[in-house]
């Protein structure tokens, strides 16, 4: 199996890269690349993205038919994608960080800065949490609910239909923090550093 | 619920760990490597690298350590020491760190901040502030492991860095520093209701009680220690089941 972890200058990808490997050690064939034609021929994708809704959008529309390539593999041929942080933002239409920025399109709904309450919540949402699983998915396959993850983020994605969320979390107010349609996936939460109960998340990625 | 994060520092000096009391009299305790793994198999929820000489000497961050580190922890780990340029974030990042932490250079031009958190986003931009009490309720920013003295009001540049785009302040009391005395819950109390980001407390702990001071008395979001889970004085197992005994919600 060939898995392509997406690398367009998102910010720091080490970590997935690292959680991957250790994951995958030798049964999957593991490429970390922006090259369009090998990113046809995966199996399966991983879209990392740190930093900037804004930044992460712009790095990836700088990058040549990677938007339109990612869109086929994962929507016209519903082939598995998982995007992690900003990389499950940027499904959504729009994004408010920074600037208005166009996101990708791929799940109707906005991502927003999270209500902090008038700073009763700090920001960013950093550390810990417990994830309340929705609706079954593949990828929570074995993992208990209210198993802790580690986010930290500042935004939010809303998507427009409730039956995309997998698991929230709370925080200030519900937070979507896994979205699951068909073969598309999404943790707002990082599975490559959440101990070993992120690496199952991963694990049940790399073996759907 | 946001759970609160306890964060065993490993002091690195030439690859290898090291704590001193008030920052002198360096010990030689252990690989830090294989020491962080045994935090991360133990429950930490970060591991923090610290390579306490780095600013003085002007050496090369730990770039192997945290190379073969983040291979084999999976949680959060966050470097400092000697963070000066874009290209010193870029490097730790590129090796496998999650966040760095940057000091001296954030006192001698805070808008060093502004564009590493511009760069690589607030999510992987620590402050790390060194105070020290200089009078009743006013705290001063020190460097170079407390020896240098800048005339900064701790509380006006917490706030500066806030808005300068740190994700965090790793606030450490050069007073309570190696003293096991507690951490300085005043300065903390005053440094978390002033900020809007998470402060991780330092400096100074010596019991479990300290870790329940700074989160309930000094609203700190996580709680840096060194000594008392390097020596095998606690295990991090302990801090967590303490804590949630006294009902501070932790990950168990």
């Amino acid at each position: 199996m060939n898995v392509t972890i997406v690398d367009y200058q998102s910010g720091n990808i080490s970590s997935v890269i690292n959680s991957f490997t250790e994951v995958a050690r030798d049964k999957v064939n593991l490429k970390v690349t922006s090259d369009i034609s090998k990113i046809k021929s995966s199996d399966k994708i991983v879209l990392p993205g740190q930093g900037s809704f804004k930044s992460c959008v712009d790095s990836l529309n700088r990058i040549s038919g990677l938007a339109d390539t990612l869109k086929d593999f994962a929507i016209t041929n519903k082939k598995p994608l998982l995007g992690i942080c900003v990389g499950l933002q940027m499904f959504a239409d729009i994004g408010y960080e920074e600037a208005e920025t166009k996101g990708l399109g791929w799940i109707s709904g906005k991502v927003s800065k999270i209500d902090n309450q008038k700073g009763k919540f700090k920001l960013p949402h950093i550390g810990w949490n417990e994830i309340e699983i929705q609706k079954e998915s593949k990828i929570f396959k074995d993992i208990k609910n209210k198993s802790h993850m580690y986010f930290v983020h500042s935004f939010e994605f809303i998507p427009e239909d409730p039956s995309v969320i997998s698991a929230t979390t709370d925080y200030s107010s519900k937070i979507v923090c896994a979205v699951e349609r068909d073969n598309l996936f999404g943790t707002q939460f990082h599975p490559e550093k959440s101990d070993k109960i992120g690496l199952k998340v991963i694990d049940n990625f790399l073996k759907l | 619920m946001l759970k609160n994060r306890i964060i065993p520092c490993l002091d690195v000096k030439n690859g290898r760990v090291v704590k001193g009391i008030n920052f002198v009299e360096l010990k030689d305790a252990g690989d830090p490597v294989e020491q962080a793994k045994i935090y991360s198999d133990g429950g930490a929820d970060e591991i923090c690298f610290l390579d306490i000489t780095a600013s003085n000497e002007n050496r090369e961050t730990i770039i192997d350590i945290v190379r073969k580190t983040a291979k084999e922890c999976f949680v959060p780990l966050t470097v400092g020491g000697g963070v000066r340029t874009i290209q010193n974030i870029t490097d730790l990042l590129l090796a496998g760190a999650d966040k760095v932490s940057i000091n001296t250079a954030a006192v001698k031009d805070v808008s060093f901040v502004k564009e590493a958190s511009k760069k690589f986003g607030s999510q992987c931009i620590v402050v790390a502030i060194d105070a020290k009490k200089v009078s009743d309720n006013k705290w001063e920013v020190f460097t170079h492991g407390g020896r240098n003295k800048t005339g900064i009001d701790a509380v006006e540049f917490a706030k500066q860095v806030e808005t300068n785009g740190a994700g965090e302040i790793l606030l450490t009391s050069m007073d309570r520093d190696g003293t096991k005395s507690g951490y300085d819950v005043e300065l903390l109390k005053v440094i978390t209701d002033k900020t809007n980001i998470p402060v991780i407390a330092s400096g100074g702990v010596g019991t479990l009680d300290h870790l329940y001071d700074g989160i309930v008395k000094g609203g700190a979001s996580a709680v840096l220690a060194a000594s008392i889970f390097h020596y095998g004085e606690h295990k991090i197992k302990d801090a967590k089941e303490y804590l949630n005994s006294k009902n501070v919600s932790v990950r168990l």
